[in-house]
């Protein structure tokens, strides 16, 4: 370990950009979010808006506005879709590939992490149309059979066809995390178990699995805050289908008060309420599995 | 927890040294219908981008057509090659993006991870911080700060927000101290090295392979995002290729000839990620969890 200044130019563009575009709109938004325009006389002319202190005023009309309600409980349910299915699924093909049982391990691995390489956007335009109904091979093969295919993009299927996007685009990533972190498992841990006759169910499940516990904890946290920004998706399928309100989750109700209703101090106060929340859930979560994980090791 | 990339020389042993055993077809099966899954939608992008307009709803799904280089040209003659310009801001808001950060992230995590000095706590947890802090969160207030200076609808708008990464300072910590050996950089100073020199002739060399994981991280984040280009910018002409299609597709709503358009953009427009992927695939090693179980 070395002393002296140098450590501090190393960081100053590190410090500089972090003040610019990560605390200083933070404040921004803190300070907006107490803050509204006051219109005095008939609110014509110069000077007759104004900006004043507007107290909590805009959390309480934020935390009670209908539609805020509904959007968080629609991105609750669609996190408990998400992040279960995409890890589960992850977690059973990293442990597959692991187990080396198979020929097809590097065709799919390479095919599962390709998703990945695909932007939420254009995952969303490609399911959106494999949806509609005049496109969708699944209609086709359920009408063969004589089976009215329900519409995906109806009120009652939007959620999962948008859960099933995030599902796609991200299970091979997260499978990626968990392999490498299986690969890393000296292979003496279980050849004894093997030699005692455990199955490779049992390997994985009594031994595997607990090793990778970090790199689980982990991929969780990185997918639930992932979950809680959903923006991408339900914006690129709203001209596909009219089931997608323009407040469908949270962020997208920011979007709306600050660019379409020029709303900028409610805005702000969403922002901030999700941004606690985010970080209220994923620190209680470190601290509810008591991971050490983030501590400053070496 | 910690992030380790398998040095190059540390290859995982062979799969059939370390199971010798027979194969079975349950994986196989279940490992196929993952791939399956996985392929099923770009194998449509691919063959729908064959496809003509009246085919497009017309023809079963996965029955290729002819059309490809009429959809391409199409697609270039949109408004004077509009849509090749997305793909170039795109590749430059990434590439410029991924370099300048990494480079910051370099430097920063080599400070945290080579140097005592006050204050070191206070940064390591304002990381931290950052890390846990979703990015998108912050783009309305970075757009109403930048609207205060100017420079909303540039290039930089979009540029300067990516050049700062805290999981990118985080994982070249991790780099800087798994890779880079106190004594090597103490024999550069004997040798007369400033500080400067010991990091980018010494240490930048040593975390090469972890530099270029950081990179990829931030290429594919910065290609993928859509809010803050999607905020920031007005003028179509800047728009990266994400924000450049889900326009077009709104517009298929009023004129559906421009779905082909779409489509057609959609899978040029993964080619060059699928490219970087499959070129690169070696320094996808990132474990997310090691660090944690040595803790």
């Amino acid at each position: 370990m070395r002393t002296g200044r140098a450590p501090y130019a190393f960081l100053a563009p590190a410090l500089v950009l972090f003040a610019a575009f990560l605390a200083a709109p933070i404040v921004y938004a803190g300070y907006l979010s107490l803050r509204r325009v006051k219109v005095s006389g008939l609110g014509l002319g110069a000077g007759a808006r104004t900006e004043v202190w507007a107290g909590l005023g805009n959390y309480a009309r934020s935390l009670t506005d209908p539609e805020f309600v509904p959007s968080v409980v629609r991105v609750g349910a669609y996190g408990l879709i998400v992040v279960p299915v995409m890890l589960g699924l992850a977690l059973v093909m990293a442990l597959l590939l692991d187990a080396g049982r198979t020929r097809v391990g590097t065709f799919a691995r390479t095919s599962i992490f390709l998703p990945y390489a695909v932007p939420a956007v254009i995952a969303s335009l490609l399911w959106g149309f494999l949806y509609l109904p005049r496109v969708s091979p699944i209609v086709d093969v359920l009408g063969a059979v004589g089976i009215t295919a329900p519409d995906a993009l109806s009120s009652s299927w939007v959620l999962y066809a948008v859960a099933n996007i995030a599902i796609w685009g991200g299970t091979g990533f997260n499978m990626i995390v968990l392999y490498t972190a299986l690969r890393a498992i000296p292979t003496d841990l279980f050849e004894a178990a093997r030699i005692d006759g455990a199955s490779d169910i049992q390997i994985a499940l009594r031994i595997k699995v607990p090793i990778i516990g970090p790199s689980l904890v982990m991929t969780f946290l990185f997918s639930l805050v992932a979950t809680l920004q959903v923006f991408a998706e339900p914006m690129t399928l709203r001209p596909l289908s009219n089931t997608i309100s323009t407040t469908w989750t949270p962020l997208m109700k920011v979007y709306r008060d600050a660019f379409v209703r020029n709303d900028i101090y409610s805005a702000a106060a969403t922002s901030v309420v999700i941004a606690a929340a985010t970080f209220l859930i994923s620190y209680g979560f470190l601290k509810l599995v008591g991971s050490r994980a983030f501590s400053q090791e070496r | 927890m910690a992030v380790a990339v398998l040095p190059d020389t540390v290859k995982p042993a062979p799969a059939v040294i370390r199971s010798p055993r027979r194969t079975s077809p349950t994986a196989t099966v279940l490992l196929l219908l993952g791939a399956a899954y996985c392929l099923l939608p770009v194998l449509w992008v691919v063959i729908a981008s064959t496809k003509s307009a009246s085919e497009l709803f017309n023809t079963f799904t996965f029955l290729p057509s002819t059309h490809l280089f009429d959809n391409i040209a199409y697609l270039t003659e949109y408004r004077g090659g509009l849509y090749w310009r997305w793909m170039v801001n795109s590749a430059l808001f990434a590439g410029g993006g991924a370099a300048a950060s990494t480079l910051v992230s370099a430097m920063a995590g080599f400070a945290l991870a080579k140097y005592d000095f006050r204050g070191k706590s206070v940064v390591f947890n304002m990381v931290l911080g950052g890390v846990l802090m979703p990015a998108v969160i912050l783009a309305v207030p970075q757009y109403l700060l930048l609207a205060k200076v100017g420079m909303t609808n540039t290039y930089w708008a979009v540029l300067l927000p990516s050049f700062i990464s805290p999981y990118g300072i985080y994982l070249c910590r991790i780099f800087a101290a798994a890779t880079v050996p106190d004594e090597v950089l103490e024999a550069a100073r004997m040798d007369g090295a400033t500080d400067w020199r010991a990091f980018a002739r010494v240490a930048l060399p040593m975390m090469r392979s972890g530099l270029v994981t950081v990179f990829l991280f931030q290429f594919v984040a910065i290609w993928n995002n859509y809010m803050l280009p999607f905020i920031m910018l007005g003028d179509d002409k800047l728009f990266p290729v994400t924000v450049g299609l889900s326009g077009l597709l709104n517009q298929g709503a009023t004129q559906p000839a421009m779905y082909t358009s779409v489509v057609t953009g959609a899978f040029l427009s993964i080619i060059p990620l699928v490219v970087l992927f499959l070129t690169l695939q070696r320094y996808w090693r990132v474990d997310l969890g090691a660090g944690a179980v040595k803790a």
